[in-house]
């Protein structure tokens, strides 16, 4: 999948790159981030606790944090959209566990304008 | 006696049923894998000279995946000997690989030529057996697709 999301200027491209391939970068805004917590634990769920004793993909939480990885990226373009960028590089993704079953998903890179 | 039996009957139905859904996911895997061959995935390119490209695009995939009842047992077992524990080394992988394949295959759709930049993140998910501790990860891989 991929993340799509529009400012006034058109899309905003994202890549992991120093900058954006074909384009030069002519501002500077600085880092832009975006996280949301989500509980990781998977209780009150029975089909996932079956599929736990025979093992595979877990669908829905497979959905779930896709999700949640969609809204920490689109904090972190909305911040971008605001200063007035049209890109955001060098974007990279963490998961960390803040608190016993909670999972922060941060996703953080340095908006800029490409002409 | 009775609870002996459920223990029993658990490992076999983690055991069967784990290996079958283990053996379809990696020929599934195996043929993905060649489909997708022809585009090359790079972990470098973050502090190269930018490629020439016409457009970049960041592509993500990800996959939760549980272990089963069998393995976890195994594993329960080898972390009391110490040592290396292999119950989790297919798990681990099926996850990594499956995670690069679904964010090739979007970028593939896209037009992609190359994906550059490639990282994967590892996470372990909690889960509801306490007792047992069935181990779900999730393997998170993004990089930046050129066309």
């Amino acid at each position: 999948m991929t993340y799509q999301r529009s400012s006034s200027r058109g899309a905003i491209i994202i890549t992991t790159l120093e900058g954006v391939p074909g384009r030069d970068i002519t501002k500077h805004f600085g880092l832009v981030q975006g996280s949301t917590i989500r509980a990781k634990h998977l209780g009150r769920d029975i089909a996932a606790g079956f599929k736990n004793l025979v093992g595979g993909e877990l669908h829905g939480y497979t959905e779930l944090l896709q999700e949640a990885r969609q809204e920490a990226t689109d904090r972190m373009l909305q911040q971008a959209a605001q200063m007035g960028a049209n890109a955001v590089v060098n974007v990279r993704y963490s998961t960390s566990s803040v608190a016993q079953g909670a999972a922060e998903l941060f996703a953080y890179g340095t908006a800029v304008r490409v002409d | 006696m009775f609870e002996l039996f459920i223990l029993l009957g658990l490992l076999l139905l983690g055991y069967v049923a784990g290996s079958i859904i283990e053996q379809n996911h990696y020929a599934n895997i195996k043929v993905r894998e060649r489909r997708t061959q022809r585009v090359p995935i790079y972990n470098i390119g973050a502090k190269q000279p930018l490629p020439d490209a016409k457009g970049a695009k960041l592509f993500v995939g990800s996959v939760v995946i549980s272990s089963d009842y069998y393995k976890s047992f195994l594993a329960q077992f080898s972390k009391l000997l110490g040592g290396q524990i292999f119950a989790y080394d297919s798990l681990l992988d099926r996850g990594r690989r499956e995670a690069l394949l679904r964010m090739k295959e979007d970028a593939i759709r896209w037009g992609a030529k190359k994906v550059v930049n490639v990282r994967i993140e590892t996470a372990t998910i909690g889960n509801s057996h306490g007792d047992v501790g069935i181990l779900s990860i999730e393997v998170f891989a993004y990089g930046t697709g050129l066309r």
